[in-house]
């Protein structure tokens, strides 16, 4: 065990605080939100070049060979400055299905491309009815000789507005929610019969309706073993899971902060409001929230290299539930904290709310993560309780 | 990039988890582990025969330089001890002695101190008792009344203390009185080693609301003499060897180990009990509540593991370990209640008698319902003891938040 960053990580964690300080500010990102822009093409070329994009990859792909802890670093960081660049969706969605589940070939194609930034794909698997289980999956891919017929709609493709390519999960075979015969197809942006619906969430992320009319794709597009995709996808989803969490961190840092601040400046009754002992153990309660959150991040993002696939599982779903949790209380209890202030569109605060509270609702909110913790929690057998029972004499 | 920062179990920690399960199967007592499982009084003899045990390994103070007799384990070997131990049914060993005054006594005590009493808190010959709230100083701590002054080569005491656990048990008591009156509040203060068994104290019990045994006592002090070199550091400086004791303390009351037995506890109880025909643990509302302590049980290891890491280090455990005092307790007071409602009406039955070893009259209900309210009552204790969860937030909001 060991908390402690290597030289290698601490330069990563700086390199990506000085740049995004530097290049992304939050007037920046409203202006652009403002403006309908999906992401910055500038912002998205400077982490091309420091070779952020890459960290997670193989090197023999041009990557960095990096671990669950860099990408955790990373996120923290992107968390910290509100980034809405589709790091997640290209890198750690696509990019991970493409990396743990593509032929070699296809690698050498798709990789490259997105670790020089020039290359922008989503993963399009949400589907409307499908709630937050992955595999309720109703699009379906129909042979057609050689290729594949795909029909069906998938819904909030997370920065789909930008893509030129979508990874689209379709049913090859076997009913809506079974774990068998989900199949995986990279699909063109630029598709005849491939529609789509452009809109943003109320963080500020844009996304994509997609209306599959029968878009037509070859063999060549398949990712994977045919209808073997289900663990790939959930392990993908994991990283992104573990992702999202330190994401949550660096959101939850930069809100703490704000309010330490804003406490410690905003003044009535003639002194700073941080002098009030019920407002000094309401932000104590944030730093507590803060810190275990913080832990818990650190135990998803180092439980994915684990071989120990249940205890990876249960470390995931805690995290998520309990970053979930934490998010939401350390978010209302910041605007709580700021007042009136709070409410505006025109301070940070509010955004950085809004995203915690969006970050709970990928891939599941905490509702949904205990659901699932207690399926796998209860496996274990109860501690055997001996207490033999003494004789007594009815009276 | 290399894999530095790791959270998966090495090697010689996975070695060491077998060691210790292999050590408790042997050497803990089978009938001390049941009582503790089941949440049956403990003498003092209990207690007593598990440290035996652990001090013919060496394994009595985790924490103490093995030079000084200690165990010297890294933070991580702490860990699985409390988590393997505590599963086991193991009892807590007093912690006044071990993991109070003992790292104070390692840092401040004199040689004559070290030699005299290290040995003996190690051996479980002398147990001890932490003499620092008064009637009138609880949270303001600073304040307390009870006097020491100098009378040649020694020290006479006077005054009262209060809340003092284990005073009926202890040999010794370590404890802060005012030999000043002069500057701050703080500055006038000592830290003096008493003999319990010396005239002049006297141990009255105070009997909780939880209806069970003595645990804590009003301690009365006239006129004891206490031999100067029973003095720790210097005089005037006991509020800060106090402050270093108490975030040792924080350190150590997570509880983390106990809280994951008493989690498993909770799911065996609430496998057993019924709610319209099916078990309680199937209860989705019920189950939501287990899953959510449960998530909440992790994150609290998790960050005692980051705290425990960075004291490793060398560094003494910051205002940080507040955080789990606060934590640890909660979370406590949570599983008593989830137990306790896991039975339904039968914790009404009020039957401590029915607890003890050779009772032979009625019980009522099943016998795992028998302690839970009791135990519920008595729990409230802990976010009150150590520095309430008050004071806690006041010092992480001034010391860490700059509040």
């Amino acid at each position: 065990m060991n908390f402690s960053l290597s030289e290698e990580q601490k330069m990563l964690k700086d390199s990506v605080d000085r740049f995004l300080e530097k290049n992304y500010s939050f007037d920046l990102r409203q202006s652009m939100i403002e403006e309908r822009q999906t992401m910055s093409g500038e912002v998205w070329e400077g982490l091309a070049g420091l070779g952020l994009l890459g960290v997670s990859f193989p090197e023999e792909y041009g990557g960095f060979g990096g671990g669950g802890i860099e990408t955790m670093l990373i996120m923290e960081s992107m968390g910290n400055h509100l980034v809405i660049e589709p790091y997640v969706s290209t890198v750690i969605l696509a990019g991970g299905l493409v990396n743990k589940g593509a032929a070699d070939w296809q690698k050498q194609i798709i990789l490259p491309g997105i670790i020089d930034g020039s290359m922008l794909i989503s993963f399009a698997h949400m589907e409307p009815g499908s709630r937050f289980n992955l595999e309720r999956v109703q699009t379906v891919a129909k042979p057609d000789g050689n290729n594949w017929v795909l029909e069906g709609q998938k819904s909030i493709v997370l920065h789909g507005p930008v893509a030129e390519k979508l990874i689209v999960s379709a049913r090859t075979s076997g009913e809506v929610e079974d774990q068998d015969g989900v199949t995986l197809f990279i699909v063109e942006c630029d598709e005849e019969n491939l529609g789509g619906h452009e809109y943003p969430l109320y963080d500020g992320t844009r996304a994509l309706d997609v209306q599959l009319n029968g878009v037509r794709v070859g063999p060549e597009s398949v990712i994977g073993q045919l209808g073997k995709a289900m663990p790939l996808i959930s392990e993908v989803v994991d990283h992104a899971m573990a992702a999202f969490c330190a994401e949550a961190v660096g959101v939850m840092e930069r809100t703490q902060q704000m309010t330490l601040e804003y406490l410690k400046t905003r003044k009535q009754f003639g002194v700073p409001i941080s002098r009030f002992q019920v407002l000094q153990h309401r932000a104590v309660d944030m730093f507590i929230t803060l810190e275990q959150a913080r832990s818990m991040a650190v135990l998803a993002s180092g439980s994915l290299a684990s071989t120990d696939l249940s205890e990876k599982k249960k470390a995931i779903l805690a995290a998520k539930d309990f970053i979930g949790r934490a998010g939401r209380a350390v978010g209302q209890e910041a605007i709580q904290l700021h007042g009136g202030m709070g409410m505006t569109q025109e301070l940070a605060i509010g955004h950085y709310f809004k995203r915690l509270e969006a970050i709970d609702l990928m891939f599941g909110n905490s509702q949904h993560q205990r659901r699932e913790f207690a399926k796998l929690s209860n496996q274990e057998g109860p501690v055997e309780y001996v207490q033999p029972r003494k004789k007594w004499k009815q009276i | 990039m290399g894999e530095y920062m790791e959270i998966r179990l090495k090697s010689e920690d996975k070695k060491f988890e077998s060691d210790v399960k292999k050590f408790v199967a042997e050497n803990l007592p089978k009938d001390v582990a049941r009582k503790v499982i089941e949440h049956r009084p403990l003498e003092k003899q209990d207690v007593g025969r598990w440290q035996s045990a652990l001090h013919k390994q060496g394994w009595v103070a985790p924490n103490w330089p093995t030079e000084l007799g200690g165990a010297q384990w890294s933070a991580m070997q702490q860990h699985i001890f409390d988590v393997v131990s505590s599963a086991a049914g193991a009892p807590r060993l007093s912690p006044f002695g071990i993991n109070m005054i003992g790292p104070v006594l390692i840092e401040f005590g004199s040689d004559f101190q070290k030699e005299r009493f290290l040995p003996k808190i190690l051996s479980g010959e002398e147990w001890w008792c932490q003499g620092y709230s008064e009637p009138g100083s609880g949270s303001d701590l600073a304040s307390l009344r009870t006097t020491g002054e100098l009378h040649g080569d020694k020290y006479i005491v006077n005054g009262q203390k209060t809340w003092t656990t284990q005073a009926q048990w202890a040999d010794v008591m370590f404890c802060l009185v005012r030999t000043g009156q002069s500057g701050k509040k703080q500055d006038g203060i000592s830290m003096l080693l008493i003999d319990m068994h010396h005239p002049g104290v006297e141990v009255r019990p105070i009997i909780t609301i939880d209806g069970g045994g003595q645990e804590i006592n009003e301690v009365w002090l006239q006129d004891v003499e206490v031999p100067v070199e029973n003095l720790v550091g210097e005089e005037g400086r006991g509020w800060s060897i106090a402050k270093f004791l108490l975030s040792h303390e924080r350190t150590n009351t997570a509880g983390v180990g106990a809280s994951k037995r008493e989690l498993a506890h909770l799911k065996h109880i609430a496998a057993k009990e019924f709610l319209d025909g099916v078990p309680l643990i199937e209860d989705p509302l019920f189950r939501d509540r287990i899953t959510k302590l449960e998530i909440d049980l992790m994150a609290l290891e998790w960050t005692v593991l980051r705290v425990a890491a960075v004291e490793a280090q060398g560094a003494v455990p910051g205002p940080e370990a507040s955080i789990l005092k606060l934590r640890g307790t909660e979370i406590q007071q949570e599983l008593t209640e989830l137990q306790m409602e896991a039975v339904g009406p039968n914790a009404l039955p009020y039957l401590p008698m029915s607890l003890e070893e050779n009772w032979i009259g009625p019980t009522v209900g099943p016998n795992y319902a028998t302690p839970l309210a009791s135990r519920y009552f008595n729990y409230r204790k802990v976010s009150i003891y150590g520095g309430t969860n008050e004071i806690q937030k006041n010092i992480i909001s001034k010391r860490v938040l700059g509040l």
